[in-house]
Parts: C-alpha cells; structure tokens; sequence
C-alpha cells in the first residue's frame, strides 16, 4: 500500500470504523455505567442538593488546599496537558474544519504558530508527567500497563500532528496518514480503558456532589 | 506483619480486587474476560491479604473522596468492599469482637443496662439534677456512647445541666442507649441494621420528637445518615448531633453561658462530623462563646486530617502503629497552631488523640466541647439546689 | 539498409542541423534537472544511440494522456521524439488500421529490447473481457509485448496504478501494469511509472529522454517514479506555500483570500501530499498550473486519486460518509441495555439468594 492509498484508507474506512467503535463503546460504556443505579436515600436531607452537584463538577477542577504543594508535578503538569490538548484539538483549523463536517458547528480558530508552541508544551507536559510516575515509587507502584498504554495512545496523536504539520522525519503524506491512524486508535480504545473518564468524569464529580450536598458538606 | 505508611496505603488501591469484581461481573468486556478465562479471579488468599489495607490502613475519614479529582467516591467503595470482606471471613479480630458485643451485649465495650445506671445516679447525686429514664414523650432521646459510659461521664452531667437551663424534657432509654454502630465499620448491613433498628424501636416507643447523637462521628452518620436506609424507611423522628443542639438552643438564646477559658485552644473537627455529617458550623459558633483565643489547625473544617482511629481502627489492635504513624499528621497540624488545649465532639476522637499524645510525651489535654460549654453555663439557683 | 540508423543520423537526414540538435539537447539536460554543461554529453550518447523501436500501447484510457503528449513544447513530440525513436505502434498516431497494424506491432517485437509504453489500465474481471483490440484482451497483448521487452513506461495514473477505471467500485478489475507483474501475470520487467492525469508533456518526454540518453532506468521513488520530477511535492514548490504557513487561506473561491491569492488547502487542495513537477514545469508552455489558476490540486499524480473524497474537501476531511456511525450508535444502546438487564437480573439474583448476615458469618 503506497502512501496516499494509505492515507486514504485513514481518511475513509479507517475513521468510519473507528467513529463507529467509539460510539458503539461510549453508548454501551454509558448505559452499562449508569443502568446500574443506586438506590435513593431514605434519609431526611439537610438542604434540598440544588445545583451542588454542578458545583463540586467545577470545584474539582480546582486544586484542593494543600495539594498543589504536596504534588506539583501532578497537578500543574495535569492541567497544563488536559488544556493544552483541548487547545490543539479543537483550536487548531483544520480540526474545526473537521468538526464542521460533522456537526455544522464551526468557531474561529487560533494561528498556527501558537497551536505549535501549545503542541510542544502538551508533550513536554505529557513527558515529565510520565516521568514523574515512573520516578516516584508511590505512583509506580500504582502504574499498571494500562496506565503506560492509554499514556502512549493519549501522546501518539499529538506527537504526529505536530511532526506532520512541521514536515518533520517522515514525508508530510505518511505522518498525516499516521496522524489520523494514532487519533483512530485512541478513538477505539478510549470508551474501553480508563480514558473513558473524558465522558465520566462530570457524572461522577456531579453525583459525589448531590450525595454530599444532602448532607449538607460542598465537596 | 506490621509495616509503616507505604504506597500500599494509597486510597484507590485499597479498591483493587473490588475493581475487578466490579469488572468481571457488571461490565460487557470484563464478563467476557471472565467467560474465557482472561481475567484474574479475586480469591480467599488475596481477600486476607487485602485485609490490612482495608481495615488497617482506612478509617472511612473520605478525604480522598474529597480531593479526588476525578470524583470518585472512594470511601463509599471501600465501604461496599468490607461488606464482602466482613461475610468472607476476612475482618479483624478486634472488630468482630467489637460488633459481637454490641448485638449480643448492648454496646462495643460489653457496657450493659446496670453500669448506665450506675452512671445516672452517680450524675444525680453530683448536680442534683434528676436523669430520666424511658419517660414517654419527652422532646429529645438522649443517647451516649460506651465510651462516654465508661470513660466520661461528665458529658453525662453536662446534658443534665444544658438541658435543665434550656428548660427542656429528655430521657435516656433502657433499651437504646449505645449509639455507636460496629456495624457499619466492620461493613455488614445486616448487623448494622439489627444495632439502628434497637434506636429506632426505642424513639417511637418513647414517642420522641428527636434523638440526640452523642459526641461520636460513627454514631451520628450511622444513625443520621445510614439509619433510615438500613431499615428501609425514613424516620419518624429527627436525628441531630448534640452540637446541632446546642447550636440551636444558642440561636433561640436558651444556652447562656459566662466567662471565658484563657488559654489557647483548637478544635479537631471528627471527619463523621464534619466531612461526612455536614455539621461544620456549630462547633466554630461554640467554640467562639466560650474561648477566646481560638485557633483553627490548617486543614479546618471538611478539610480536616482523622486522629487516625476511625472507621474500627481504634477497636483493631493490628492497626495500632499504622494509627500512630498515621497520628503524626495531626502532631504536625496541633504543633503548627500552638494551643495548649484540644478540643473536639468525639468519644472516639478524643480517646485516640490521648493516646497519640501520650505516646508522643505531649502534654495538652482533650476536651469535649458538650461539657466545656456545661462548665461556662449561667448558674440559676435552682440549678445550685 | 539493415543498420538502425543513430539518432543524430536520423535528424541529418531530417535536415535538422547540428546546431539544433545541440539546442535540443540543452533543452533535455534542463529537463532532466542537469547542468547544462551536460549537453553536450547527451549530443554524444545521443549521436552513438539507435533509434530503439517503442510499442506504445492504450488500454482503458481516455487518450487523454497522448493528447497530452502531442503537446510537448521543449522537446516537441513530432519534430524530435519521432525522429529519436521509431515508434512502430500507437494506435491513435499510426497511420496503418486493422491487420495491418497488428502486424507492424508483431514485427516490431521480433527484434528484443524493444520500448514498451502503456497508457490505461488493464481489465482483469472475468478473464479481461472488457477491453480488447483486434480480439485480443488488453491482458494478453500486454503479456505478449512485455515478453522480449528491455522496459516498460507506464504513461498516466491510470497504466501506473489503476486510476480511474480502478476507482471504486472498480466494475472491470482494472490494475496497473506494475501490479500484474507483482501478481506474475504479465512478464516481469523493468518499469518507470510517469503518472498524472494526465502526465505533464514535458515530463514523459523529459523521462524518454533520460532512457535514450543514458539507456538505464533513471533514480525512481517508492512508487517507481523518476524522483528528477516526482521528488517534491506540490506543497513544497508551491508559490502559494507562504500563505499556508502564515495560516491565511481561501474559503471560497470567490472570497477575499481567494482574490489575494492564498492557500487553497481548506478548498480540497491535495498539494501536500502530491508529489508531482506541475509547481516548477507547469502546463501549456509553462504558462501555468491549477494552483496558478485559482483551484486547489486533485492530486492526480498519487494511486487512488479519485478515492481520496471531493476534490472540494481538505485533506483533513474524510474521505467516504461515516456510514456505519448510526447503526454502531444503535448496535452499543442495543448491547449497552442487554448488559444492564442481565446486570439487573444478576443483581435481583443475589439479592433474594441474600441470607441475612449474623455473627456467625464473620468467623470462617
């Protein structure tokens, strides 16, 4: 397969699929998740829950006091590469133009050059988050290999969109195509590895947040 | 084996073979594994090997639950996991013997009826208040922890003296007066539900309006929080922690009080109270009316650090050193605010934090802040009498 | 006269001078990328070189890639290529019809080391029955002619990889002439792809005169093109290529960036990943070239061309509709509330088998 035939199975079969897999995993993943219910509680509130659970889903964004200290790394590192990759995905134009086709909805973009640099910086980020849970032992010791692949699958996409855009090591047409293959395959594996918390991270925050609001604590 | 604070200690992997149970049985992928013999199965051997991590090292204190980012609620699972720990066979001693007694005793301590009037005429004959007992239709059930039977009996007295100045009526319960639930900490609903069900019986036969939690988390969550979903109804009567009392009779100006101690205090927030009771303001409004030179510890409120003895590690001898490495947090925090008095709502706090400090050669004394207020109350003549 | 006649013997006899034929080689050095100090090396080789005789052969084609060829300017196709080789079949330019010409192409391959150039793909569907001349499948007269051939030329993208007759759904299985060699249906020979759609002019004839020239297959690429006109893609020698840089680019064709001029890429331009000389030779006497004249490039040059999505949608875009989303969609609710009733059912299990913990049970 030559590289362009390469590229074109990417861009057809290959995203049919793995958009197909994605949806098929997060409805499945979803509903597996949140059919299993809990039972309501039977004890008096101390306030009606109100909004609380939407407010712990932005509270936990926030470091807790104390802990941006007990570990930096983890938390600056943390929010540098979750924005840095919401920046790439959907700032950077030919993204929009993608999301445009599929949903219509489109938004102005940032220039390239500064998708660039916030490319760099999201890998370096990923990079010393990556060594910092190899170096310290507490976080080694709780590093399984789905840690390690969900971590290679997450750095891939960025790595070859910027080598792509920058016509770096391999020619533009095969990086593109390897692009796009790497962003297919973290489609496939997320709703099936702890990626999966890109969709149940809100749900969850929002729940511990209505449960203890009942109590009357703002977690 | 006895070992310090280590990686293993780490909240989320306390949850391990539960996350594969999880897996193997509720989700697609993981019944799959399962049916093919891809998945590893949680066995006998790898329960008791998890037995430290899930009793040992966890006092159900839900700081992780509060600062996970991702939102998980930890201590809710590691809850859910004793129960399967609890049935399997794979509890710790010391807290099987803790809830053996409270269901074939009465309470975790084997304190039985007979000691508890022990205590009520002992009170009577000091402040010359009358202690009523099963007296129906009395506004507030008054209950006490084994702790407070045994080893301070001045909550006791300071009750008699609150309630007499808030000019309230109150009784104490020959079939309930342990609060406390072993049940709950070793993770068995069953056992659980038999110790509430003993409360719930005895408030509606005495027709109370609202059943007093005494200076202990455990017993205030279990009955406040747990209580009505053990028995799979709601009450018919209100649960409220002595402090949400007190604050109340401060608010409705019927808690009067005079004079100030002098020295520097702090107050320990009991994580059942504070993190997962919701009752944070009230002892700040009480402290204030008492204490001058209050201080709060870093960490305050919801934030706050365990003594290191809840969740059943205080009734678990194997847990001993982990508790007082564990305690070393709360030296640092009680050092760093420099007061010379601690004071906390917790019979099982201030047991714990006693003995840490004893083992660490410090010398301030624990107070609870129920019988600190009792001893700042307005004297009335007819109390005197 | 048995001799072949040389190719600077063939242009005396023309009464092309000598003057014009050192001219034409400068002209084949500057379009094979040497210096022009090579001309007169390639005066030389061409002097000492026989006419070789070449078989040019159509099959699915459209004849878009000879008209192509009949507009070669540098090295015009009548006045020079004739003269350089004797072309002794080509249907479309061949004066003989019928068996006549059959027969000048049978002659032509009794002497070895002959030129073969093809243009179109090769049916192979139901035994190549959808393309055939004088009764004889494209199929089997490529494996005849390759037999005693030195090389074979693949003239246009569709003798070089398929293209359009391949395209999906590809109704005749047509392939290239490369893929029925690495399949052993045809003979095995040397091949040089010169793919576009069709070739620019000067290219093929750049390519023919490299083979005269230094009789040897010329450096090729990966998909066996001539890396002298394939190396760089048409991004990379693009005049438009600062713009896409600068992140400035077309919307429409008629917005303001189109009127300045910018990067057509989000116009479905396939420059990036086209490897072709369009950029640098240009078309119609190195007037212009699309990108030039205001559209993006389809990639013509690349296998599957026609497969890559509209020529309107950027490279970023996908190519085919995502079809299987909606069924995936409903296939995971679908699965997602199997999972949750045996999960119900499964907790409803436990729960009446449940027998009421006592103390007992904690001992064991």
């Amino acid at each position: 397969m030559g590289e362009v035939e390469f590229l074109n199975w990417v861009r057809g079969s290959g995203l049919n699929i793995a958009i197909a897999v994605f949806l098929l995993g997060v409805i499945l993943r979803l509903i597996e998740i949140y059919s299993l219910g809990r039972k309501p509680d039977l004890s008096a509130p101390r306030h009606a829950a109100g909004a609380s659970g939407l407010h712990t889903v932005f509270r936990r964004s926030l470091p807790p006091p104390g802990m941006m200290k007990r570990s930096p790394v983890s938390y600056i590192g943390g929010y540098i590469f979750h924005i840095g990759l919401a920046v790439v995905v959907f700032l950077f134009a030919p993204h929009i133009k993608l999301i445009e086709n599929f949903f219509g909805l489109s938004w102005p973009g940032l220039p390239s050059q500064v998708v660039d640099l916030v490319a760099v910086i999201t890998l370096v980020a990923m990079v010393v988050v990556l060594v910092d849970r190899i170096t310290k032992p507490v976080k080694r010791f709780l590093s399984t290999f789905e840690d390690y692949f969900t971590w290679t699958v997450t750095f891939l996409p960025v790595l070859t969109g910027y080598l792509a855009v920058k016509h770096l090591l391999l020619p533009y047409t095969t990086m593109l195509a390897l692009h796009i293959l790497s962003v297919e395959i973290l489609l496939v594996v997320l709703p099936f590895t702890k990626l999966f918390h890109a969709f149940t991270v809100f749900g969850s925050r929002w729940f511990n947040g209505h449960l203890n609001a009942h109590k009357g604590v703002p977690v | 084996m006895r070992r310090g604070l280590s990686v293993l200690h780490r909240a989320i992997h306390k949850l391990e073979p539960l996350r594969r149970i999880y897996e193997q049985e509720y989700t697609l992928l993981g019944r799959l594994a399962k049916m093919v013999g891809l998945s590893k199965p949680v066995t006998d051997d790898e329960l008791e090997e998890w037995k430290e991590l899930v009793y040992n090292s966890c006092t159900l204190c839900a700081r992780c639950s509060l600062v996970c980012p991702v939102g998980n609620d930890i201590v809710y699972m590691v809850r859910k996991f004793r129960e399967g720990m609890a049935v399997s066979g794979h509890a710790p001693e010391g807290l099987i013997g803790a809830v053996t007694r409270t269901i074939e005793i009465g309470s975790p301590m084997g304190v039985r009826l007979p000691a508890v009037q022990a205590q009520m005429r002992h009170v009577q004959d000091e402040t010359g208040i009358e202690i009523p007992l099963d007296k129906e239709g009395a506004e507030y059930l008054v209950m006490l922890s084994s702790m407070e039977i045994m080893n301070f009996p001045e909550y006791l007295s300071a009750i008699a003296k609150i309630m007499k100045q808030a000019g309230k009526t109150w009784t104490l319960c020959s079939t309930a007066f342990e609060a406390t639930n072993a049940g709950i900490q070793i993770g068995v609903s069953d056992l659980a539900k038999v110790i509430v069900k003993r409360i719930v019986d005895g408030a509606e036969r005495l027709k109370v309006k609202t059943v007093i939690s005494p200076e202990c988390g455990h017993a205030y969550t279990a009955l406040r929080w747990d209580g009505a979903n053990l028995i799979g109804r709601p009450f018919t009567f209100k649960v409220l922690h002595i402090l949400e009392v007190l604050d109340e009779f401060r608010a409705q100006g019927l808690l009067k009080t005079e004079g100030f101690e002098t020295a520097k205090m702090t107050f320990h927030d009991p994580c059942q109270l504070v993190r997962r009771g919701g009752v944070i303001e009230q002892p700040r409004n009480l402290m204030k009316m008492v204490v001058k030179d209050f201080v709060e510890m870093e960490d305050p409120g919801k934030y706050n650090w365990c003594c290191g003895g809840g969740g059943g590690v205080s009734a678990n001898e194997e847990a001993e050193q982990l508790r007082l490495e564990a305690f070393k947090i709360k030296k640092r925090q009680l050092e760093n605010t420099g007061a010379k008095t601690l004071v906390t709502a917790c019979a099982n706090c201030r047991i714990t934090l006693e003995e840490g400090l004893e083992h660490n050669q410090m010398d301030i004394p624990v107070v609870g802040l129920t019988e600190m207020i009792a001893e700042h109350l307005v004297e009335t003549p007819s109390a005197k009498s | 006269m048995n001799r072949r006649l040389t190719v600077a013997e063939q242009l005396a006899k023309q009464g092309v001078s000598r003057r014009a034929f050192l001219k034409f080689c400068a002209a084949a050095a500057s379009l094979m990328a040497l210096p022009p100090g090579m001309a007169p090396a390639i005066a030389e080789a061409l002097g000492k070189r026989t006419r070789p005789s070449v078989i040019w052969l159509s099959f699915q084609e459209c004849t878009g890639c000879t008209e192509s060829l009949t507009r070669s300017h540098t090295a015009t196709v009548e006045s020079l290529i004739f003269d350089m080789i004797s072309l002794d079949y080509h249907h479309t330019l061949m004066a003989a019809s019928g068996e006549a010409a059959e027969l000048a192409r049978k002659q032509a391959m009794e002497q070895a080391g002959y030129l073969v150039l093809v243009d179109g793909s090769i049916p192979t569907k139901d035994g190549g029955i959808y393309s055939a001349i004088a009764g004889v499948t494209n199929l089997q007269m490529l494996k005849e002619t390759l037999e005693n051939a030195a090389a074979v030329v693949s003239i246009g993208t569709c003798a070089a990889y398929g293209g359009i007759p391949k395209a999906d759904p590809n109704p005749t299985g047509a392939k290239s002439v490369q893929a029925l060699m690495d399949e052993g249906l045809v003979p095995r020979k040397p091949v040089i792809n010169v793919p576009g759609c069709p070739p620019i002019p000067t290219v093929i004839t750049g390519v023919l005169a490299h083979y005269l020239t230094f009789g040897e297959i010329p450096e090729l690429d990966n998909l066996g093109r001539p890396t002298m006109f394939f190396g760089d893609s048409i991004h990379d020698r693009c005049y438009r290529r600062p713009f896409y840089d600068q992140g400035k680019f077309a919307k429409t064709f008629d917005d303001e960036g189109a009127r300045k001029g910018w990067c057509l890429f989000e116009l479905g331009c396939k420059g990036p990943t086209t490897h072709n000389a369009c950029a640098t030779t240009k078309w119609n006497n190195g007037t212009s070239f699309p990108i030039e004249s205001g559209h993006g490039c389809i990639g013509c040059s690349e296998p599957d061309f026609w497969d890559a999505g509209s020529f309107y949608s950027a490279l970023s875009m996908p190519t085919t509709p995502l079809d299987l989303a909606a069924g995936a969609a409903v296939a995971g609710a679908a699965i997602g509330v199997g999972v949750a009733l045996a999960n119900r059912s499964k907790k409803g299990a436990a729960k009446s088998a449940h027998q009421s913990a006592g103390l007992a049970d904690l001992e064991k």
